[in-house]
C-alpha cells in the first residue's frame, strides 16, 4: 500500500487500472506451504522495487484433512510500477496446486486469466474430494481462461532427487518449484531467496539444498521449456517511491515496533499481557523476543489476566500493554472500567476479526468498533484509535502510548485480522523525527501542601491525575474501582463526588482532541458533493476507488478517521461542507452510528461482512450510486 | 528492601480511614493481627503493597497505610502479578476471600500458586457471600440454608489449602482470625520466598455466625486445633492426642497419649501436608499453622534472570530494531517524465 511513500501523479491516478499491476494468488492445501510461497514472493516483489499489497486468507483450521475445499490456503499479492493500495480484486494469475485450490478460487480469477495447475494432484480421488464430477483441466470447463498444467509434483521429485529425501519431504519442495516459476515469470533474482533457505535450513543443509535445487528447476521450467504461449516473462518497472531505505513490514510487526517505540519515547519499561488468539498472537511473539528494549512479556491464564497484570504493571510504574482479539477484548471489559476509573495508563490493542463469539476466527471484519467505544459497563469512556494500514500501525502504537501516559487513561487501539497479515512496503522511519515524550512520576508534588495529605486524583491542565509508583516515600496511598473524592481519591459514594468523578473522566478523554492533529483529506476537496468516509483496513480500497471516480470528473473525497474517540476538533465542520456522506465498513454500519450520532449529519452505510476486504470496484459502484 | 526501614508500630500501618466492616465482624481481627505483625518484618510501608479483589475481605488495603490496590472481583492475583513482575522490590500482599479466590477468580489463584510469585496470599474464609447479603459460598458446606439456597445447597465445598496444595503452592497455612497464633502464622508466610498460602478461618457474625465454634469455641479449642509446629510432635488436646500413620489404610489416625507413633511435623512433606488440609471434621482435629512449606525458584525471579540472560550483550537501537530484516535503497525518485 501507497500510504505516505509513495507519491502519485494525475496520469497514473487516471489510469484505469494502474498501468503495470498484476494480481497473483497463490492457492494450495494448507500443508502446501502457500503463506510461505507468497511471503519469500513478496519479499523479492519489494527488492524489485514495485508497490505491493498482500491478502493471506488461511482455514481456521491448521491441518484440515488433505485435499479439501475447507483446507485451501490462499496468497494474494497485488504488485506494480504504481500505487498499489489494495491486495487485488481480481487475481491475474492464479497458481492452484490441487483441484480443491482451483475450485475455491478460479471464480475470481479475472475473464482471460491465467491458471497454471499443478496436474500430478488432479488425480480422481482430489477430484472427488473437490466436487469434480470430471477433470476440469480436460474437459473444457476452465475456457475462459488460459489454461496451463504440468506435473508439478513430479517435476519436483525428479529435481529433488539427488538428495535421497522421502517422498513426503521431496512433496514439501514443491512450494519452492511453484515459487521459482514465478520469479521467472516476472524476472525475479533468485539470490535473497537461496540465501532465505540457506539460513532457514541451517542445521539441516539437505533440506536446504533440495529446497534450492526446486527453486532452480521452477525458474529453469520456465526459462526453457516452451510452456505454451501464454506464460511469458514480464518485467513491471520499479514504482515511484521517495527516496531512503525501505522494508517490507506486517501490521503485526508494525503495530509492535510501533508500542517498543511508544515506551522508548515515554522512556518506559514495557509490561505486555497477553492470552493467544487468533488473529492478535504475532504481536506477543514479536515482543517475546525483543527483551533488551526492557520488555516482559507474560502469556497469562486468561484474557482477564492478561489485561488484569498489565494494569498491575502500570500501576507499579511500567507502561502496560495488552493485545487480543474480540472475544478476548469482550473478557477484559471489566478490567479496563477499572483501568478508566483508577486512571492508570493502558495499551488495549484489538485485532479485530469476524464476530460475534467466535465468529470467523481468521478472516477479517472492523465490526468491534462499537465495543471499543461503549463496550464497558458504567460511563466508561477511553479513547479510540485506528491503524489504516501496516506502515500506519507503527505510528499509531506511539500515538496510543502517547495519550496513555499524557493523559493517565487506557487507550484502545485498532487494528484487523487483514492488517496483522499483510504486508507492505515501509519507508524505514528515522527515529530522530519522533519528539520523545518522557513520563514523569509523581514525588513530593502530590501531596496537598497545607497538610501533607497525599492527593493521587488532583489533576493537572490535561485534567490528568498524577502517577505515583508504588515504592515512592511519603505518597502511599490506596486506589480501587469504587467511586472516590475527586482529590484524595479516597472512598466517596456521594451524589457530588460521583457526578463530578464522571464528568471529569469524560472531560479528560475529551480533552485528547487538543492534542491530535485536524482531520484532513486523503484526495479530494474539502468540500463538495460527496465524502466517502472511512476507518481502518478499508483505505486501500476506499483511497483507490475514489482516485478512479476523481480521474472520471467526480467530485469526490476521502476522508479517513484514525482518531475515533474523541473525534478531531474540525471533523463537524468538514462533514457539513459535503452534500452526502457513505461510510463504507467491513461491518453493518458502526463509525456511521457513531458519525450521525456526534454530529447529526446524514451518513450512509456502505457494508460488507464476507470476511474479506473491500474491492475497488465495490466502492466505486457505492460512490457512483451515492452521486446518482 | 535494601535500605534499612524506620522503625515502626502497628499504629503506623493504620490508614486514617474510618474501617466499615459489621461490628464483631472477623475482619477486624485479621487487620489487628496484620498491623501488628507489619513492625517486625522489618519492611518500608513505601514498599509495601496490598492487592484484593472484591468481598467485604478486600476493603482491606484502604484500613492499610500502605500502598493499596483495591481491584475487582477475583483478580486480585492477576493484578498482582503484574505489578510484582513490574516491581520484584514491592512488598506484595494479596487479600482475597472464599467467594473470590475459589469461585470468580479460582482460575488465577490456581495459577498464582503453580508460577510461585513472590508474595502472601490472604484467604479470608467465611464460608459465605457476605457483602451481597449471604448468599452461599463454593466453601460453604453442603446444606447450608441461604437466600439463593433456601432448601440447602447440594454442591460439594471446596477445601481451601487442598485446593493450594494441589495447584502447587510451595507454603500452605491455616489460621483463626481471633487466635493469636495468627501473627506468628502471617511471619512465617512472609519469611516464606513464593507464593504463601495463608488461610483464615473469619467468622462472619452476620450471615454465617459461628460457622467454625466446632474448633474455636474455647470448651473445644484444645480438642479440635492441632498447631503444626516444625520438627515437633503432632499432638493436641493438651499432649494426650497425636496424629499417626494408618500403615494399612495409607492415613492419618488418632492416637491416645504421646508416643513414638506420634508424627513429627516435617512441613517438607507433601503427601502429609495433603493428608492434614483434608482430615475429616468429625473425627480429626483442624491442622493450624504452617501444613506445608518447601521453598522453590519463584516465578519473578525467574522472569527476571530470564529478560536479563536475553538482554545480555544487546541494546536497545531503536533505528536499528525499526530496520531490520531485508531492506533496500530507493535511490532517487524513479518515476519517469
Amino acid at each position: 500500500m501507497a500510504t505516505a511513500t509513495h507519491l502519485t501523479t494525475e496520469k497514473e491516478a487516471r489510469a484505469h487500472p494502474p498501468l503495470e499491476a498484476v494480481v497473483v494468488r497463490f492457492a494450495g492445501d494448507s500443508g502446501d506451504g502457500m503463506q510461505l510461497t507468497g511471503g519469500q514472493f513478496t519479499l523479492s516483489t519489494a527488492l524489485a522495487g514495485n508497490d505491493l499489497a498482500t491478502f493471506p486468507d488461511f482455514p481456521a483450521e491448521i491441518r484440515a484433512p488433505q485435499g479439501t475445499t475447507f483446507g485451501v490456503s490462499a496468497f494474494q499479492i497485488n504488485f506494480g510500477s504504481s500505487a498499489i493500495d489494495t491486495a487485488g480484486d481480481q487475481p491475474d494469475v492464479l497458481v492452484a496446486m490441487n483441484p480443491a485450490a482451483l475450485k475455491m478460487n478460479a471464480t475470481a480469477l479475472r475473464e482471460g486469466g491465467l491458471i497454471i495447475a499443478d496436474e500430478g494432484e488432479f488425480t480422481p480421488r482430489n477430484l472427488a474430494k473437490a466436487g469434480y464430477d470430471a477433470n476440469p483441466l480436460e474437459d473444457g470447463s476452465l475456457a475462459k481462461w488460459q489454461l496451463v498444467h504440468f506435473n508439478i509434483s513430479q517435476l519436483t521429485l525428479d529435481a529433488v532427487k539427488p538428495f535421497g529425501l522421502g517422498n513426503k519431504e521431496a512433496l514439501r519442495c514443491k512450494n519452492m518449484w511453484t515459487l521459482g516459476l514465478a520469479l521467472w515469470m516476472f524476472d525475479r533474482d533468485r539470490q535473497p531467496i537461496v540465501d532465505w533457505l540457506n539460513s532457514k535450513f541451517a542445521k539441516k543443509p539437505e533440506l536446504a539444498e533440495a529446497n534450492i535445487a526446486a527453486l532452480n528447476a521452477g525458474h529453469a521450467y520456465g526459462e526453457t521449456v516452451e510452456i505454451g504461449a501464454h506464460v511469458h516473462q514480464r518485467h513491471i518497472a520499479p514504482a515511484p517511491a521517495e527516496p531512503g531505505l525501505y522494508r517490507t513490514v506486517t501490521g503485526a510487526e508494525s503495530l509492535s515496533l510501533g508500542i517498543i517505540a511508544g515506551a522508548q519515547l515515554a522512556g518506559l519499561p514495557m509490561f505486555f499481557g497477553s492470552y493467544p488468539i487468533t488473529p492478535a498472537s504475532p504481536i506477543l511473539h514479536h515482543l517475546s523476543r525483543l527483551k533488551e528494549y526492557d520488555i516482559t512479556t507474560f502469556q497469562a491464564e486468561d484474557e482477564i489476566a492478561a489485561i488484569c497484570a498489565a494494569l498491575g504493571a502500570s500501576y507499579a510504574g511500567h507502561l502496560g500493554v495488552t493485545s487480543s482479539s474480540g472475544p478476548g477484548i469482550a473478557l477484559k471489559g471489566e478490567a479496563m472500567g477499572l483501568a478508566v476509573m483508577t486512571e492508570l495508563p493502558l495499551v488495549i490493542i484489538n485485532s479485530q476479526r469476524g464476530g460475534p463469539s467466535t465468529g470467523l476466527p481468521t478472516k477479517t471484519e472492523q465490526s468491534d468498533l462499537y465495543q471499543a467505544v461503549y463496550g464497558r459497563n458504567g460511563d466508561a469512556p477511553l479513547p479510540v484509535i485506528a491503524a489504516r494500514s501496516p506502515a500506519d500501525a507503527f505510528d499509531c502504537g506511539i500515538e496510543a502510548v502517547r495519550i496513555a501516559t499524557r493523559y493517565m487513561t487506557p487507550v484502545m487501539l485498532l487494528t484487523d485480522g487483514y492488517i496483522a497479515n499483510a504486508a507492505e512496503p515501509w519507508k524505514v522511519p528515522d527515529m530522530a523525527n519522533y519528539k520523545p515524550f518522557p513520563v514523569k512520576f509523581a514525588e513530593g508534588s502530590a501531596l496537598e501542601p497545607d497538610n501533607d495529605e497525599v492527593m493521587p486524583y488532583q489533576r493537572n491542565a490535561d485534567l490528568a491525575r498524577p502517577w505515583i509508583k508504588p515504592g515512592t516515600p511519603g505518597l502511599e496511598h490506596r486506589i480501587g474501582g469504587i467511586e472516590k473524592n475527586p482529590g484524595t481519591g479516597n472512598i466517596d459514594y456521594s451524589a457530588e463526588a460521583h457526578a463530578e468523578m464522571t464528568r471529569l473522566r469524560a472531560a479528560k478523554v475529551a480533552s485528547v482532541a487538543d492534542s491530535i492533529c485536524d482531520q484532513g483529506v486523503c484526495i479530494g476537496n474539502d468540500s463538495g458533493k460527496l465524502a466517502v468516509v472511512g476507518w481502518g483496513s478499508t483505505f486501500g480500497p476506499i483511497h483507490q476507488a475514489v482516485r478512479r471516480a476523481r480521474a472520471r470528473g467526480l467530485d469526490v473525497s476521502h476522508i479517513h478517521i484514525r482518531y475515533i474517540a474523541p473525534f478531531p476538533k474540525n471533523l463537524a465542520v468538514l462533514l457539513k461542507g459535503f452534500e452526502r456522506i457513505i461510510v463504507p465498513e467491513m461491518n453493518s454500519g458502526q463509525l456511521k452510528t457513531l458519525l450521525r450520532d456526534q454530529f447529526l449529519v446524514d451518513a450512509r452505510p456502505v457494508n460488507k461482512v464476507s470476511g474479506q476486504p473491500f474491492t475497488i470496484a465495490e466502492i466505486e459502484t457505492a460512490i457512483e450510486g451515492a452521486l446518482a | 528492601m535494601n535500605e534499612v526501614a524506620k522503625i515502626t508500630t502497628a499504629k503506623d500501618w493504620a490508614s486514617d480511614q474510618e474501617v466499615r466492616w459489621c461490628p464483631g465482624c472477623g475482619d477486624y481481627a485479621v487487620l489487628k493481627a496484620v498491623q501488628r505483625t507489619m513492625p517486625d518484618l522489618g519492611t518500608a510501608r513505601e514498599k509495601t503493597v496490598f492487592i484484593s479483589g472484591i468481598g467485604c475481605s478486600s476493603r482491606f488495603p484502604y484500613y492499610m497505610a500502605s500502598y493499596g490496590f483495591h481491584t475487582i472481583h477475583g483478580r486480585a492475583c492477576a493484578v498482582a502479578t503484574g505489578t510484582k513482575l513490574a516491581n520484584p522490590e514491592l512488598d506484595v500482599w494479596i487479600i482475597t476471600g472464599d467467594g473470590d479466590a475459589l469461585s470468580i477468580g479460582g482460575n488465577h489463584t490456581m495459577h498464582l500458586l503453580r508460577r510461585n510469585l513472590d508474595c502472601q496470599l490472604l484467604l479470608f474464609n467465611n464460608e459465605i457471600y457476605g457483602l451481597t447479603k449471604g448468599q452461599y459460598s463454593p466453601t460453604s458446606r453442603i446444606g447450608t440454608r441461604s437466600p439463593s439456597t433456601p432448601f440447602g445447597s447440594v454442591d460439594r465445598p471446596a477445601n481451601p489449602c487442598a485446593f493450594a496444595l494441589g495447584s502447587g503452592a510451595r507454603f500452605v497455612a491455616r489460621g483463626i482470625d481471633v487466635h493469636k497464633n495468627l501473627v506468628d502464622v502471617l511471619k512465617a508466610a512472609h519469611a516464606h520466598r513464593g507464593s504463601s498460602f495463608v488461610e483464615i478461618y473469619q467468622n462472619c457474625v452476620v450471615y454465617n455466625d459461628d460457622v467454625f465454634a466446632s474448633f474455636t469455641d474455647k470448651g473445644v479449642a484444645a480438642e479440635k486445633q492441632l498447631w503444626l509446629v516444625a520438627g515437633e510432635k503432632m499432638l493436641f488436646a493438651g499432649g494426650s492426642k497425636g496424629l499417626a500413620l494408618d500403615m494399612d489404610r495409607h492415613m492419618l489416625k488418632v492416637v491416645e497419649g504421646d508416643s513414638d507413633e506420634v508424627l513429627v511435623h516435617d512441613p517438607r512433606n507433601r503427601a502429609v501436608a495433603h493428608m492434614l488440609a483434608e482430615m475429616p471434621a468429625a473425627s480429626f482435629p483442624v491442622a493450624l499453622g504452617v501444613l506445608y512449606e518447601d521453598p522453590a525458584p519463584t516465578f519473578d525471579s525467574a522472569v527476571l534472570v530470564q529478560n536479563e540472560a536475553a538482554s545480555k550483550g544487546k541494546t536497545a537501537d531503536l533505528q536499528a530494531l525499526v530496520s531490520k530484516g531485508q531492506t533496500w535503497m530507493v535511490e532517487k525518485e524513479p518515476r519517469p517524465e
